[in-house]
């Protein structure tokens, strides 16, 4: 066991953790924070897509100990009323069906939009084919991003 | 009698020297086509050994030698372990079959993943246990963007050229070239994790296969 100083969603953390524990169980049972979720545990979809100093780490693959001294943002701390751009998107397209996948599919969107402010098609598909959907909502992701950049620049807020 | 017989011995000698002189001659003629294609890739290739330093030494040059450990480097640069991340195209290569790896993660300009598919949002910097879950690795990453450094569909002759000229080997001479055997990434090939073959030779019988090859000359295979 080890203690983990990290911040999450802006808030300091020291996690007494086994030091090989995936970010993702420190996340979820140890910080409490529920909203990212596991799916295949072996980075192959996307569920557990967390920031990581800003980029989208799969949590479920990353060691806790990556964090060590590290800034991660969980969706829960995306924005602070659920008011980023591409959280505002993603309600106003209805894109969820189930829901599972979402939080890791906006985490994901969120860097693309940083880097990338307005994505063509293909870029969109670059970015978001590690975030794998089984209800297929694909085609409202796409649209949901393409409405995000587009909300994102008429307020000049940078995702 | 003593005279002429001294005389004969001489001449003898002399003769005999000639003959080595002229069969060595010969062997070095009639071999160096086996090595190079045409004069024009002679020219072309000295002049990338001199830019990298490498013909500075001729004493210790030995074109047989050399192509003869560049066909066991060859066979380690073109296994999956290598060739995975020197892709002909933009995405990397996965797998003993090497397809394209899932995702179609993208190299990026700097060689490290594009948007929210970079490398390292996968690949930790240790190998993932479990059956064909990611390698690690802390530097992962393929060549940048402006120098590929394929090695997929690459002959012998095209893939020695290339790893010699610095225009296309990362801008390395030949202590970098040396070094490069003992990078990380590249020892990595050897720790592939569960699921993967080794390459087809041991790290340290590659290791000596490479720094035959470019000791002794970097000659490229004539194929």
């Amino acid at each position: 066991m080890a203690i983990i100083s990290c911040k999450i969603n802006g808030k300091d953390y020291k996690l007494d953790v086994d030091p090989q524990m995936p970010l993702l169980w420190a996340i979820r049972d140890v910080a409490k924070l529920k909203g990212t979720k596991y799916g295949c545990g072996v980075a192959q979809c996307g569920a557990c897509v967390v920031h990581l100093n800003g980029e989208a780490v799969r949590s479920c693959v990353a060691k806790v100990s990556r964090a060590e001294g590290q800034n991660i943002v969980t969706i829960e701390g995306l924005s602070q009323d659920n008011d980023h751009p591409v959280q505002l998107a993603w309600q106003e397209i209805d894109v969820p069906q189930c829901g599972y996948c979402h939080s890791g599919q906006i985490m994901s969107a969120a860097v693309l939009l940083r880097e990338k402010p307005n994505p063509t098609d293909e870029e969109i598909d670059i970015a978001m084919a590690g975030n794998i959907c089984r209800c297929g909502t694909y085609p409202r992701v796409r649209k949901a991003i393409h409405l995000a950049a587009e909300m994102q620049s008429k307020k000049g807020k940078k995702a | 009698m003593k005279q002429h017989s001294e005389n004969k011995t001489t001449f003898s000698s002399q003769f005999r020297t000639i003959i080595v002189v002229a069969m060595t001659l010969f062997v070095v003629v009639a071999m160096s086509p086996i090595f190079y294609s045409n004069p024009e890739e002679i020219k072309d290739l000295n002049e990338r050994l001199i830019a990298t330093g490498l013909s500075n030494d001729n004493k210790s040059k030995d074109s047989v030698e050399s192509v003869k450990a560049f066909r066991n480097v060859y066979k380690v640069l073109m296994s999956p372990r290598c060739m995975n991340c020197h892709p002909s195209g933009d995405v990397p290569l996965q797998g003993d079959d090497s397809h394209l790896h899932t995702m179609l993660p993208r190299r990026g300009k700097d060689g490290k993943g594009l948007f929210a598919m970079k490398c390292a949002n996968c690949h930790q910097a240790t190998n993932t246990p479990g059956l064909h879950a990611p390698p690690g690795n802390p530097d992962w990453h393929l060549p940048a963007a402006d120098m590929k450094m394929v090695f997929e569909g690459r002959t012998p002759n095209q893939l020695a050229k290339q790893l010699v000229d610095p225009k296309q080997n990362g801008h390395k001479n030949l202590d970098q070239l040396l070094e490069h055997v003992s990078d990380t990434l590249v020892i990595a090939g050897w720790h592939p994790g569960e699921g993967r073959t080794k390459p087809p030779m041991s790290y340290e019988e590659f290791k000596k296969a490479w720094i035959t090859w470019i000791e002794k000359g970097a000659y490229a295979p004539k194929q």
